[in-house]
């Protein structure tokens, strides 16, 4: 119940968006159209349970299992699927392998499509103009930002992601990493490198993001 | 698995609370149905667009600032919520939280 006699400051009032998405919520949950109880799920999956360590595990174990490696190339849907990785908005999963000769990198020109079920919520610079004009204009240039430089003879090929389909770039096993076994291989593979604005860390560096 | 912990995301997935709301409200309606996740794309990024067009949006909170206006503008041509109706429950909110002590739960009268 409000205290309609105190004297105690108020609450402090949200932000003007704030406001607006409760005044959403509360009226859509008086039409019935949500479930309160819904949102919190949505959000604690996006929070706490979904994030790159997901596509982390899916490179970790592709590096390890030619054959898995093989069917996750072919046809990526129903290999993530059987790992419990599937897109709620029924969009489909391709993932794009880097090799000596090509280096993939992933933009959604149209807003920020991504790979969600992998990844997580994208970080700010990939829903950026700056990232998602430059990703295809001048995609080396985009490397170079992020630090990476790439042999003269590596083409690099942009994904433009869309609401139907989301790329998951594999990055390049590092050299040095031939004995370790899967859990220490994904430690080395960081969220940019699977959108394709990293490479995967080498053994004695550990993944930085 | 615990192991997961171990090198889960530095940053957070949502800045500010309300970022979070917006994007499960939206996702929440998508999955009841209310309109398809390819209709979602192609409004939110009509908005970006045009909002982009005066500035250049850094993907902070600029970009749900767009998120938010893409679905009030959705949810009205839907009839499912009226800008009449988002501006009056807005001030309920409003006046909620002007009349409810600090440190208190803030609730709707009523």
């Amino acid at each position: 119940m409000p205290h309609d006699h105190s004297d105690h400051p108020h609450a402090v009032l949200p932000s003007d968006p704030a406001l607006r998405v409760k005044a959403l919520e509360t009226i859509l949950t008086r039409k019935g159209l949500i479930d309160p109880a819904a949102l919190d799920e949505i959000i604690d999956t996006y929070q706490n349970k979904i994030g790159p360590q997901n596509g982390a595990r899916v490179v970790a174990r592709a590096w390890s299992d030619p054959a898995f490696k093989a069917a996750l190339l072919a046809d990526a849907d129903p290999v993530l699927a059987e790992l419990g990785y599937y897109g709620r908005q029924g969009e489909h999963m391709v993932v794009v392998e880097n090799t000596p000769t090509q280096h993939n990198m992933v933009v959604c020109t149209l807003c920020s499509c991504y790979p969600w079920p992998l990844l997580g919520i994208p970080p700010g610079w990939y829903k950026s103009d700056a990232y998602r004009a430059r990703a295809v204009r001048e995609p080396r240039g985009v490397l170079a930002d992020f630090g990476v430089s790439l042999p003269a003879e590596t083409a690099v090929r942009v994904w433009d992601s869309t609401a139907e389909v989301r790329y998951l770039v594999l990055p390049m096993r590092p050299a040095g990493s031939e004995d370790l076994d899967e859990d220490a291989l994904a430690d080395l593979v960081s969220r940019d490198s699977m959108i394709g604005t990293a490479l995967a860390s080498k053994p004695d560096e550990g993944a930085l993001t | 698995m615990s192991d997961c912990i171990s090198h889960s995301a530095p940053e957070p997935a949502f800045l500010e609370p309300w970022h979070a709301q917006v994007f499960a409200l939206t996702v929440s309606l998508n999955e009841a149905g209310r309109f398809s996740w390819a209709d979602w794309v192609t409004r939110f990024s009509q908005t970006l667009r045009r909002n982009g067009l005066s500035r250049e949006l850094d993907g902070g909170a600029d970009y749900f600032d767009a998120w938010l206006e893409t679905l009030e503008a959705i949810l009205a041509e839907a009839g499912s919520a009226s800008p009449q109706e988002v501006a009056l429950v807005r001030r309920d909110w409003e006046e909620a939280y002007l009349s409810t002590p600090h440190g208190d739960p803030v609730h709707l009268a009523g």
